[in-house]
């Protein structure tokens, strides 16, 4: 058993953990965070990804003891205090970017991490940069374009002046159209 | 691209005030799942739950000589071992599969798969489970394996099923459809016949969500209660009931929120009954959780069909019939999700969209040393092999006459005036406009420019592709004089209540897997009745909450279960009427309903809102002699018939000549559902629905090397799609109501999978100039069917 002490969505915790233990399964059954899902058991999918010290990581490949001293952002961190969703959440929503769900925390955590690299990607980059989160049920389009218009939405937020929003950012709820 | 105005369903309301029903409506289930507060199998946890593990055979086919769990026992964490031994004392070794055959739960005598189920240790925590699997010592005899179906009825095969009285060899079953004389004749008299031989490669549904399930066993009051990843809770709870004796009113099945299904959650898996055993063996709950390995391996794989197909002509053009002979290779056991009088399925729709003189197929059905399974990921019951089947035999004969692939289809599709079509292998093709569907798709796609780029290109020496498909579902299982599932017919129940503020709760039986349930079974029952659908709360999923009802697969939920919803809200609007007709102080007779309200015929001051009826039911006004108070009602709906979406859909592809890979450039795809409950909805099905058939064609295998092991484990192996693989869909639609459904609704979940694997590997082949090769497409695969103009069959 090792001691470990780790900040996880804001809130600090102190554990005696094995050091074979997961990062993931640390989340999920020591400290009930179920939010984060388990989709594969070769680190294809992403579903188990959150934020570590500011980079996102697939938790499935992460030691709990690795996390010692860090602090861990998951899905259910990225709501305010308030409850005011994140953008990115709020962008899955209203481009129906999501189904049955079970990808959608991995996704929008790696989104989040996409968009802190680079705040106004085109839609191949949003394809690359989620290249590591597989999605079964949504094809991937709507997914794309609720991280472009996340990525609209904050930019209008960081720089409110007219005639801010870039050209290629075509967020649309159109059932087709924007090559996206 | 045009978009056209949603048109209101045959019983729909005026249009101006059809959004409050029908529509785009955002998802009332994403709130949770953007907050990683959905529910999931794997996220329960229950007061002193202990972890199952499974462990599985490492061979194909072999004897088992002993098990010594010993070690494992001793394990200080390990509270149970249980073998096929300890499972055959309670009559649960082997159970039966949704095909009346059996399969072993735990294997006894012998194991007929890599990866079947051998043992099944319950532990304190899921680490020392699969800790303890390891201190198992299984002795093992192996035995010749057979792996290639097409040997499976040799003389010489080992015989795999020896559990079963009295078999000698690998057969499962012959079945067939169609007419044999009639086809034999127009085949006698046809200009052209072309047979092509193809293999629909095995696949995996692999849904992001493993299975699993959670049992819990009450000792005290001796009820079950099952969290399980189930696309069929009732049904599920139905088989427990008859296979562990367990009375069915104490059993309670909960199927929580699910990780995608996509077919591969319907049957019962060995994992689940084992679960259920370690809870009443250790008195605690148990949880099971696979992971991803072991559902590629041992859960229910999709295809693997072997068919060889001849389709004859006329000179002209004129497709006269088709015939088919399929080699099923189901596995070890033959657990085939299915209704019980169709042993394939609805292959028989292989007839597709065109109007044939005479069809016929046989299909026999094969034991192999491989896991069990056949329909899933979205087939409607192997219609995915039917429509990929008459997709590229279309194709294959349009090469033989030159003509171009769109051409030939458009001159043979069924006409929007012989519906009701009555196919030649028994199916009643419900609505159709067939040429307006394919016309849009070719204006989507710009074809003829497509096509004079395609032949500028070639000068070039550049590969592209167009490839189509036209296909027909056929969908909404089904009519119970027809179509039972085990005996149990495949009508769905549905229950209603209006609470006395006017809110509403709907329960279904059927169980969303994503697909949106929550949403437009709230859409539905809001149109029919004007209660806003954020007013009606949608239940679905536990058996003790629930009406019974046979579940979602084969995209039958609206087709069924939606039908039950639109009828059932009709029931509480007539019992509305009556109660409205004693506060209005009127007889019903002289009310009319606009949305949301009863109103006097003449006198529209004089009406009442259904939230002003709802309050009058439960509250001191005076009924009529034999009315009951409350507002609520229940049905239940059998099918008169399915239903038949449509849908074409166009792949532009190119080709790297150097290295085979295939870049898919462009999709078009146009369904045509019938009335159409969210667009938003239905777009997001098609758009999943695509990625699948994408994955099919160019990338997805499961297959298997000469000693019978799996090769495609695990994702390093079964390639799935990502963002990189897919383009940005082109999506169009059409509206050709099913008349026989009660909102004119067909189903669409299943439609894209279905329809988009044929017009993949048709752009490709168009694009390298071969008949034919077999998915996967990969480079590897192309290159060769580049440089031998074919390439052999996957194993």
């Amino acid at each position: 058993m090792t001691r470990i002490s780790v900040k996880v969505d804001g809130t600090a915790y102190e554990d005696e953990v094995e050091p074979r233990l997961l990062l993931v399964h640390y989340l999920r059954d020591r400290l009930g965070l179920t939010g984060t899902p388990v989709g594969c058991d070769t680190t294809n999918c992403g579903a188990c990804m959150v934020d570590l010290d500011g980079k996102s990581v697939k938790s499935c490949s992460v030691l709990a003891v690795q996390a010692d001293g860090g602090e861990v952002t998951t899905i259910q961190g990225l709501a305010s205090a308030d409850g005011e969703w994140h953008p990115l959440q709020r962008a899955f929503h209203e481009q129906h970017a999501l189904q049955c769900g079970f990808c959608t925390p991995g996704m929008i955590m790696a989104a989040r991490d996409l968009l802190r690299e680079n705040p106004d990607p085109t839609p191949e980059e949003v394809r690359e940069g989620l290249e590591g989160n597989l999605c079964r049920c949504t094809g991937y389009m709507n997914i794309v374009r609720a991280v472009l218009a996340a990525a609209a939405e904050e930019r209008r937020h960081q720089a409110p002046e007219p005639g801010a929003v870039a050209e290629h950012a075509e967020p649309s709820t159109a059932g087709s159209g924007a090559p996206v | 691209m045009t978009t056209v105005e949603e048109p209101a369903g045959p019983a729909g309301p005026a249009a101006e005030e059809r959004p409050i029903g029908f529509g785009r409506m955002k998802r009332k289930e994403d709130p949770r799942f953007v907050r990683g507060k959905g529910r999931y199998v794997d996220d329960v946890k229950l007061p002193g739950m202990l972890h199952g593990a499974v462990l599985r055979s490492p061979f194909a086919h072999a004897r088992i000589v002993s098990i010594d769990t010993s070690a494992a026992e001793a394990h200080p964490k390990v509270k149970a071992v249980i073998t096929g031994e300890t499972l055959a004392g309670l009559g649960l070794a082997w159970m039966p599969t949704l095909s009346m055959d059996t399969q072993a739960v735990l294997a006894t005598d012998k194991v007929r798969f890599q990866g079947q189920e051998v043992a099944f240790v319950v532990a304190e925590d899921h680490y020392a489970a699969r800790d303890a699997i390891e201190l198992i010592d299984v002795d093992y005899e192996p035995l010749d394996p057979v792996v290639d179906a097409r040997r499976a009825l040799d003389p010489a095969a080992p015989v795999i099923r020896d559990d079963l009285e009295g078999r000698t060899d690998n057969h499962i079953f012959d079945w067939e459809a169609g007419d044999r004389a009639a086809t034999e004749e127009v085949f006698s008299r046809a200009d052209v016949v072309v047979e092509q031989t193809m293999l629909y490669p095995r696949v995996h549904p692999a849904p992001l969500e493993t299975c699993g399930a959670v049992a819990s066993m009450d000792p005290v009051d001796g009820k079950l209660t099952l969290w399980t990843t189930t696309q069929a809770p009732h049904a599920h709870r139905t088989l427990y009931a008859m296979v562990a004796g367990l009375p069915e009113h104490k059993i309670r099945v909960i199927s929580p929120d699910i990780g995608g299904g996509f077919g591969n959650k319907v049957g019962i898996y060995p994992g689940y009954v084992c679960a259920v055993v370690g809870s009443i063996v250790t008195g605690k709950p148990v949880k099971w959780v696979e992971d991803r390995s072991e559902n590629l391996m041992s859960t229910s794989f999709a295809r693997d069909y072997h068919m060889n197909g001849q389709i004859a002509a006329t000179r002209d053009g004129r497709i006269l019939g088709v015939r088919v002979k399929v080699l099923a290779d189901h596995g070890a056991f033959n657990s085939t999700a299915q209704p019980t009088k169709y042993p394939a399925g609805f292959f028989h729709i292989f007839t597709g969209s065109y109007d044939i003189e005479a069809a016929h197929c046989e299909v026999t059905g094969v034991y192999t040393n491989k896991a069990p399974g056949g329909v899933a990921y979205a087939c409607s019951f192997r219609v995915t092999e039917a429509v990929y089947l008459i997709e590229r035999m279309v194709d294959c004969l349009a090469a033989e006459l030159g003509a171009d692939p769109a051409d030939l289809r458009m001159r043979n599709l069924l006409q929007p005036e012989q519906f009701p079509y009555q196919n030649k292998t028994g199916w009643e093709y419900d609505s159709g406009d067939y040429p307006a569907c394919l016309r849009k798709a070719m204006d989507l796609a710009g074809y003829e420019e497509l096509r004079r780029e395609q032949a500028e290109k070639r000068e070039r020496g550049e590969l592209m592709g167009i490839g189509l498909s036209f296909f027909t579902e056929t969908v909404g299982a089904g009519p119970r004089k027809h179509m039972d599932i085990l005996g149990l017919g495949m009508a769905d129940g549905c229950e209603l209540r209006v609470h006395p503020t006017g809110k509403a709760v709907v329960r279904l039986s059927v169980q969303t897997q994503g697909q949106g349930h929550e949403t437009t079974f709230a859409q539905i029952v809001a149109e029919e009745l004007g209660i806003p659908p954020e007013d009606i709360d949608v239940v679905h999923g536990d058996t003790d909450q629930t009406p019974f009802g046979l579940g979602t697969y084969g995209s039958r939920s609206t087709p069924v279960s939606g039908a039950a919803a639109a009828l059932v809200a009709r029931k509480v609007r007539d019992k509305a009427r009556i109660i409205a007709g004693a506060m209005l102080e009127v007889s019903p007779d002289d009310l009319e309903w606009t949305k949301g309200r009863w109103s006097v015929k003449g006198d529209p001051a004089m009406t009442r809102t259904i939230q002003e009826i709802a309050l009058a039911a439960h509250g001191a006004l005076e009924l009529p002699e034999g009315v009951e108070g409350h507002l609520e009602a229940t049905t239940v709906y059998n099918p008169p018939n399915l239903t038949y979406p449509f849908g074409a859909y166009i792949c532009v592809v190119d080709v790297d000549p150097g290295t085979g890979a295939v870049k898919v450039r462009r999709f078009i795809a146009v369904d045509d559902c019938g009335t159409r409950i969210n667009p938003m909805i239905i777009e997001g099905q098609v758009h999943g629905g695509l990625a699948d058939g994408v994955g099919m064609a160019l990338m997805e295998f499961i297959g298997f090397d000469e000693d019978g092991n799996c090769l495609s484990g695990s994702f390093m192996d079964y390639l799935l799609p990502t963002a990189l693989e897919v383009p940005a869909w082109e999506l169009g639609h059409t509206v050709t109501p099913s008349p026989h459904h009660p909102i004119g609704a067909k189903g669409i979940g299943e439609s894209a999978t279905v329809g988009s694997p044929p017009a993949v590997v048709n752009a490709v082949l168009d694009a390298i100039g071969v008949r034919h090769a077999d998915m996967p497409l990969t480079p590897g695969r192309v290159w060769q069917a580049m440089r031998h103009g074919q390439v052999e069959a996957p194993q």
